[in-house]
């Protein structure tokens, strides 16, 4: 329907999604053009869009003042973050798609009654947890292992491949049986490589929870030398007086990964979120 | 086994073998994920119900003493304590109240308006879905900036022009009638473009035939979306209403942030899981900061509950 409309009515609709994109935009603009500003002219009113002295120097100043045993490495923080999102992303597909598997296409006594107490766990917030969690792990605090392990084992990933597993027909793993497999290799043989938009769209969901993960570091981690970066970033930015320009190129720092990673995978991301959400 | 697999599925006599091996696999399988919920999700929740019925407190020489229900009694009847943390129960309701219905429906008109057959409509999903990716420490900082109090704010200066100089200063985030709309505004910023992408794959499962029988009945657009467009996506809405109205009652980490940095006025937006973990950490109380997170736990369950009962006649399956 949309081939046969009039150029003026398409000419509307890109008019109308300009000027909202742009508006929706604005403050994504305002933290690049701020980040590459010097800091008095981030907050000076308008003319904090105004593309002038443009440079990189804030950049090379985050990069500088976190660069010392005092103040931390910024390099380390970003290792620290994407070591444990790493562990929290691969650990977590790896462990969830398999118990899935095992409770949505193995025929097993008592399955129904382990996936209800998953579906009943995935009503627990980890708000609700973090005070208890904290308290049994106090001892564990500042180690980078106490970031990530906690994380590996989700509810709503399991939830997730249950929902796609369900839907694939059963014939196939007939076939995979008759040539003899049994369910391990049907599993990552056969079930794993059919099933890319789930695995990329729970690795993506999981990425980015993990990557903004703030409260659990807020109560585990004092010591810098094993900071997350949106941690960092939230004490880097009460500085006083807080230096905006350095703040701001700081954020952008902080999201590139994140960014980068949507930019190759958001098809899938797009095609695996929506499939699961609609059907589920 | 591959014998005895094949005729699984005609006979019934000798498929004993095969199914104990399946409880096996399918137990190995469960295991890991399983021992993980239940060592970090379930224990911690039976042990903050435990710890929520005794004094415990952080650095504390004093053993922790049996409190029985004085923790969840202090919660609502001791005015020093009742008045703040109904004020956050507060807070987060009015957080759920406006956002839920208000980021649905833009979700919702987003998804309406991007689902056409345009050049370059990948790129404007993109756009919509961009901030979704940020993580929420960022988004604070970015609208503390945006919302400053000082005339040098953003807004305040785009008002300021626009008003031809008769707008001042104004300090959206510290003023107590303008903090929550604050934090809803950046949260509905950084959220709606993940419920638009959702919407627009319900809308893309609506079949075309049924537009093209209604424009052949002269329906008019709001008759298209009124008898078309909404019975096709009725169920992703709801899926989406529910999954929002459920993360929406989770605020935290903008909260937090704003309030330790950014001069946000702590009493308006306060919220539950706010007052939790200062009250763990800041009073160093384990003890009511876990007879909160129960109570907040209860009240996101009866939630759920409340939704599926409400939804479920409609949408059985």
């Amino acid at each position: 329907m949309a081939t046969t409309r009039a150029p003026l009515r398409r000419f509307a609709d890109y008019a109308v999604l300009s000027v909202l994109a742009f508006l929706f935009v604005l403050p994504v603009l305002y933290l690049l053009l701020g980040s590459l500003k010097p800091s008095d002219d981030v907050l000076n009113g308008l003319s904090g869009f105004l593309p002038t002295h443009l440079s990189f120097d804030n950049y090379a100043h985050v990069l500088d003042a976190l660069n010392s045993d005092s103040t931390g490495y910024f390099w380390r923080f970003m290792g620290i973050s994407l070591l444990v999102a790493f562990v929290v992303v691969t650990g977590g597909l790896f462990v969830n798609s398999m118990a899935a598997y095992g409770m949505s296409r193995l025929k097993w006594r008592g399955r129904e009654a382990v996936f209800t107490l998953v579906l009943l766990l995935m009503l627990v917030p980890f708000e609700s947890v973090a005070v208890p969690l904290f308290y049994m792990f106090n001892e564990q605090r500042n180690t980078i292992y106490i970031q990530a392990i906690p994380f590996v084992a989700n509810a709503f990933s399991v939830y997730q491949f249950h929902t796609f597993f369900r839907s694939i027909p059963p014939s196939i793993e007939e076939a995979a049986r008759l040539d003899g497999a049994g369910p391990w290799r049907t599993f990552f043989a056969i079930v794993v490589p059919m099933s890319k938009p789930v695995f990329a769209s729970v690795a993506i969901l999981t990425f980015l929870t993990q990557w903004g993960s703030f409260l659990w570091p807020v109560l585990m981690v004092s010591d810098p030398s094993v900071r997350p970066l949106p941690l960092e970033m939230s004490v880097f930015q009460g500085q006083q007086p807080p230096d905006w320009g350095q703040i701001l190129a700081f954020g952008v720092l902080l999201v590139l990964p994140v960014l980068i990673v949507f930019a190759f995978f958001q098809r899938w991301f797009v095609q695996g979120v929506a499939s699961s959400a609609v059907k589920g | 086994m591959t014998a005895v697999n094949t005729a699984r599925p005609i006979r019934s006599g000798p498929e004993k073998r095969p199914r104990n091996r399946d409880w096996l696999h399918g137990l190995l399988m469960s295991a890991p994920a399983v021992a993980g919920l239940v060592a970090f999700v379930g224990i911690p929740f039976g042990y903050a119900v435990v710890l929520s019925f005794y004094n415990v407190r952080l650095g504390s020489p004093l053993a922790p003493s049996f409190f029985g229900v004085e923790q969840y009694r202090r919660l609502f009847t001791d005015p020093d304590l009742s008045g703040p943390f109904l004020r956050a129960l507060l807070n987060n309701l009015t957080f759920a109240v406006v956002v839920v219905p208000l980021q649905t429906g833009l979700a919702l008109a987003l998804a309406i308006l991007l689902n056409r057959k345009l050049k370059a409509i990948g790129f404007f999903r993109s756009l919509f879905f961009m901030p979704v990716v940020f993580p929420m420490t960022l988004v604070a900082v970015i609208w503390r900036l945006i919302l400053a109090r000082s005339d040098q704010g953003l807004l305040n200066s785009a008002l300021h022009a626009v008003s031809f100089g008769n707008w001042g200063a104004f300090d959206w985030l510290g003023d107590s009638a303008t903090a929550m709309a604050s934090v809803i505004v950046l949260s509905v910023w950084q959220g709606v473009g993940f419920q638009m992408v959702i919407l627009l794959a319900g809308l893309q499962q609506i079949p075309g035939e049924l537009y093209e029988a209604a424009d052949l009945d002269r329906a008019t657009p709001w008759q298209q979306f009124r008898h078309v467009t909404l019975p096709g996506i009725r169920g992703t809405l709801v899926f989406v209403a529910m999954l929002t109205s459920v993360l929406s009652f989770r605020v935290f980490d903008q909260v937090y942030v704003l309030i330790h940095g950014g001069g946000l006025d702590e009493d308006a937006t306060r919220t539950v899981m706010y007052q939790a973990v200062s009250t763990a950490f800041d009073q160093n109380n384990i003890g009511q900061a876990s007879a909160i997170t129960v109570v907040f736990f209860l009240i996101v369950v009866a939630l759920t509950l409340i939704q599926r009962r409400v939804v479920r006649p409609d949408n059985e399956d």
